[in-house]
């Protein structure tokens, strides 16, 4: 930045200082926000099944569609969605706990994002019909997914093209996105973007009619590996 | 793209409300979509007292946030520093304006892509850099109607309101190429998807507000539902973000409840499709997100807000629109008569300091005092209080204790002050108000049916025949006889 910008920006910041510390403002006390959640009628329920299905229950009201697959299956499942939905090209990221299970169920569909934004966006634009990324955890009171983008799977891989595939792991569904801040300490080492979703994109911007598919994804398919401990043991 | 600006002025307010006050069509769409608004709000906040529990946490964030804003900006810019984000400050709009055009020359860019931001509103970006020949592009649906159709938003949060379909349909076919006419939303969606992908993919600059901004983390958050915030804040090489110097809170956890309220209170929903929480640019071996962020921080009126104790509430808003949508005055007038960027209760607040009162001055008069702004607002602020507070503001001299604010009693009249100060001797001294009355009463015939500004909505003021002191004693007189 130039000289006379360096200086514009020394007098601005420092009138905007004076001003704000000139005055004597006694400090107020910090919000419990940890007593507030504690208290909530809604994390005291301490059965996971509970959860899972109320997880379930939130994230289709906000049009994911889930499909419940077990950790042996899942693979399968995700083929039978690409085919369902006769997705041609599929993009995911190399070197996560599922990418061997894509590359076996989708062979020559599936592409891995190898390369910069800058050299696979043509691709990422216009010919991919679907991004494919873990889910880190799900939350049960809004149906939340929580995603958070690495150097494998970047942040336009669940954004830009128009089918979003998540794969979570029903254990990994926590009560609030509270419970997540908190119990994964997220303030000590936050990632360059951590992402809530709740369905495919959507706005009402015309006269109150929801529409799907405004910017981002038109459909959120979320594949949810029941790998909690009553149904695994129902299944073996 | 057009930049037909629309005249709109804060001194206009009376003359236009009482031109939008006549539009039935307007009207409709106003209050179909608040109606529509307050049930999917009150379907979220089922029972009153889940509702101020919530608020009373959101509440205590911003007030413990406002007192300690100097050492949270600090705190917030050492943070982003160390994450590689650019950090301005900016005194007013010409200093933001200023800075989003350096940035854009240095990157010899001629487009902007734009998520929502009113901020961007307030500062005028899009015709500050129409001049310099730098197109910003809106990208937010209800946004990008609004620039193809050279108009502006009528409200914070759905800022399209007040056209119907139709009117969209219509815009669509003659301002897109190749588009054909349809009322069908989903249709009509896609086209303006299918517009905006490419300036997506080939912005060089993306532009975004700042729902939160968290101090301990370094970390600019932004609620959406569509996805184009997102766009804006990944595809683009730079990544320019603007907000109020007012939006910081101390901790992450602090914006979990605050983003809880701003979702029920705005749209009725439990969450946004996104909640999109940036912690500085790209970092070494990520293939994609912005190289260089920016962060510019406005000040603009904020810290005269902030001085006085008596105002200072004004800045807890987490612009949710809630006020608006409660409001019986803005649902009756719509968003443009304000003539602001941020109308509504909330605007009637906050442009005051922004703009100052002598322009704003009958803002704060555009309120029937009922107080629906303040039981719904998620964050306390008292805006009826804060409303009267600048109406006497408007209309006194600062009494020495308070700084004036920028337009102080600017709405002062001598005729006017006059006759309070005379109706104050009157009304304190009983020597002169028994005479004053006995000939009021006596003389009420002779009172004027034209009572300058009172009666141009008003029936006209007229003494009873007699006092009630005169009734009383005639009574008890009465009683004594009998």
């Amino acid at each position: 930045m130039s000289a006379t910008h360096l200086s514009d920006n020394q007098r601005a910041r420092s009138a905007i200082f004076k001003r704000l510390r000139e005055i004597p403002v006694s400090p107020l006390p910090a919000p419990d926000v940890q007593a507030y959640f504690r208290a909530q009628p809604t994390v005291l329920v301490q059965s996971s099944a509970n959860r899972i299905e109320r997880f379930i229950t939130q994230a289709k009201s906000w049009r994911t569609e889930i499909i419940e697959a077990t950790p042996g299956t899942w693979q399968e499942y995700v083929a039978e969605v690409v085919q369902k939905k006769s997705l041609q090209r599929l993009l995911a990221g190399r070197g996560t706990s599922f990418s061997e299970g894509l590359n076996r169920a989708l062979g020559n569909k599936l592409s891995w994002y190898d390369e910069d934004l800058s050299e696979i966006k043509p691709i990422l634009f216009s010919e991919t019909d679907a991004g494919i990324t873990t889910v880190r955890s799900g939350v049960a009171e809004t149906g939340s997914l929580i995603v958070w983008p690495t150097h494998n799977e970047p942040r336009s891989l669940s954004l830009v093209p128009p089918v979003h595939i998540a794969i979570l792991y029903a254990s990994d569904i926590v009560e609030t996105l509270f419970e997540a801040v908190s119990t994964q300490n997220w303030a000590s080492g936050m990632p360059t973007n951590a992402l809530l979703i709740s369905g495919p994109s959507r706005t009402s911007d015309i006269q109150r009619t929801l529409a799907y598919g405004a910017h981002g994804p038109k459909e959120l398919v979320l594949i949810l590996i029941r790998d909690d401990v009553a149904n695994t043991q129902a299944r073996a | 793209m057009s930049v037909t600006e629309h005249i709109v002025r804060p001194e206009d307010f009376k003359l236009r409300s009482r031109e939008s006050v006549a539009d039935p069509k307007l009207r409709g769409n106003f209050r179909g979509a608040m109606d529509f608004l307050i049930d999917k709000r009150a379907a979220q906040f089922p029972d009153n007292a889940t509702f101020t529990l919530l608020r009373k946490v959101g509440e205590t964030t911003r007030k413990h946030a406002l007192s300690r804003l100097p050492d949270l900006l600090d705190q917030l810019e050492i943070n982003l520093q160390r994450l590689g984000v650019n950090v301005h400050y900016a005194e007013n709009s010409a200093d933001a304006n200023r800075i989003f055009l350096e940035i854009a020359k240095k990157h010899h860019a001629d487009m902007m892509i734009k998520g929502k931001s009113m901020v961007s509103e307030e500062i005028e970006l899009n015709q500050a850099m129409a001049t310099e020949g730098i197109e910003c592009i809106e990208s937010d649906m209800g946004e990008y109607i609004l620039q193809i159709d050279g108009d502006r938003p009528s409200h914070i949060i759905m800022p399209a309101i007040h056209k119907t379909k139709q009117d969209i349909a219509k815009l669509f076919s003659e301002k897109i190429p190749g588009a054909t006419y349809t009322e069908d939303v989903d249709e009509l969606i896609s086209m303006g998807r299918s517009v905006l992908r490419d300036k997506f993919r080939d912005a060089r600059i993306g532009v975004s507000g700042v729902n939160f901004m968290i101090a301990e983390t370094g970390t600019i958050a932004l609620v959406e539902n569509e996805g184009n915030g997102r766009m804006c804040t990944t595809i683009p090489d730079v990544h320019i973000a603007i907000t109020g110097i007012e939006k910081v809170v101390e901790k992450l956890e602090h914006v979990v409840p605050l983003y809880a309220l701003l979702t029920r209170s705005a749209t009725g929903q439990a969450v946004s499709t996104y909640f999109n929480l940036i912690t500085g640019p790209r970092r070494v071996g990520e293939k994609d997100g912005p190289r260089e962020m920016h962060l510019i921080l406005l000040d603009n009126g904020r810290t005269q807000a902030y001085r006085e104790e008596k105002f200072r509430a004004t800045l807890q808003c987490i612009r949710c629109g809630a006020c608006m949508n409660h409001c019986p005055v803005y649902t009756r007038v719509g968003g443009h008569s304000y003539g602001t960027a941020y109308p509504g209760p909330i605007g009637s607040i906050i442009s005051p300091h922004l703009l100052g009162l002598s322009g704003t001055r009958d803002l704060p008069t555009a309120s029937s005092l009922c107080g629906a702004c303040g039981e719904v607002c998620p964050v306390g602020i008292p805006i009826p209080e804060i409303l009267m507070r600048l109406r006497e503001a408007a209309r006194n001299n600062s009494d020495g204790a308070d700084q004036a604010l920028r337009g102080q009693a600017s709405a002062r009249k001598m005729l006017e002050a006059l006759t309070w100060k005379a109706w104050r001797i009157l009304y304190s001294n009983s020597f002169l108000y028994r005479p004053f009355v006995f000939i009021a009463t006596r003389l009420r015939w002779l009172t004027p049916t034209n009572q300058a500004g009172w009666t141009t909505s008003r029936t006209p003021l007229r003494p009873a025949p007699r006092a009630m002191r005169e009734l009383l004693a005639q009574r008890n007189k009465q009683r004594e006889k009998n």
